[in-house]
């Protein structure tokens, strides 16, 4: 029962993540592949974390709570790693789709 | 600032420091939690100089509210973005908007703009240098008026009202 739940999550993970990946190969432009990479896969590592604390919790050792700083590491980091991307891509004015109302900033 | 405080320059970080400590040991034993608090001391002391303003949090329960809404919206942002890339990209309706703030803190535009980053197919790209307005990207935004109305709302207000009441 424990191990279908496990390999379901793991399983989950696995698939988010690769969506993840897939996005990079799909989406049209640098700006829309930025979002690939920091959602989607979010969920996925989210899962496998999960999966890991369940795991190691019920080996008899006691509690085991590592995964939830390193979800909260990674929802700190994902999004600055966004942000930089992001702005590099603007200054360096990569092509973009879409509607863009808002040229002249700093 | 009273002595007693220059002591304790950021009352929150202790803790959050302490418990970072014991997650990272994964252990509760009492050495752990000692040198977790020395940790959680010494480290807000020798860097204050980084955040000089002390935090304050008001209404803890709007803070909850919000940190539930936020992981809930994370959840529906993978989902989301999932789905868009695996349907049709060239469906897609990528665009660049502006969303004026009110908020002023650091703290809380860095909060904001990580929010903006984690939920529903919007990325924060880049802040204005009078920090007056945040440029954001959206993956899918069929109407950008109602993207930037619902940044304000549902994100921008709660955390008003919980840094800078």
């Amino acid at each position: 029962m424990l191990e279908a739940l496990l390999s379901l999550l793991i399983l989950a993970g696995a698939i988010f993540t690769f969506i993840g990946s897939l996005g990079l190969a799909r989406l049209p432009d640098f700006f829309t592949r930025l979002h690939a990479p920091t959602k989607a896969t979010t969920l996925g590592v989210g899962c496998l974390l999960v999966a890991s604390a369940i795991h190691f919790s019920t080996q008899g050792e006691g509690l085991s709570l590592h995964e939830v700083l390193v979800t909260l590491f990674l929802f700190i980091t994902a999004p600055v790693s966004g942000h930089l991307l992001g702005k590099t891509g603007l200054h360096l004015q990569l092509p973009r789709l879409g509607r863009q109302d808002d040229e002249d900033h700093g | 600032m009273s002595p007693i405080w220059r002591l304790l320059p950021h009352p929150w970080l202790t803790p959050v420091l302490t418990l970072v400590w014991l997650l990272l040991n994964n252990s509760l034993a009492p050495g752990h939690i000692l040198l977790g608090l020395l940790l959680g001391w010494l480290i807000p002391l020798l860097t204050w100089r980084l955040w000089p303003d002390t935090v304050h949090f008001h209404r803890p329960l709007t803070l909850l509210r919000f940190v539930g809404r936020v992981l809930w919206d994370i959840l529906a942002a993978n989902l989301n973005v999932a789905q868009l890339i695996l349907g049709k990209p060239e469906r897609l309706r990528p665009a660049f908007f502006a969303v004026p703030l009110d908020l002023k803190s650091e703290l809380a535009i860095g909060l904001l703009a990580n929010t903006v980053s984690l939920t529903p197919g919007t990325l924060s790209v880049e802040l204005s240098r009078d920090r007056h307005t945040l440029f954001v990207h959206g993956l899918d935004v069929p109407d950008p008026d109602a993207a930037r109305a619902e940044i304000k709302r549902r994100y921008e207000a709660p955390l008003k009202e919980v840094l800078e009441p």
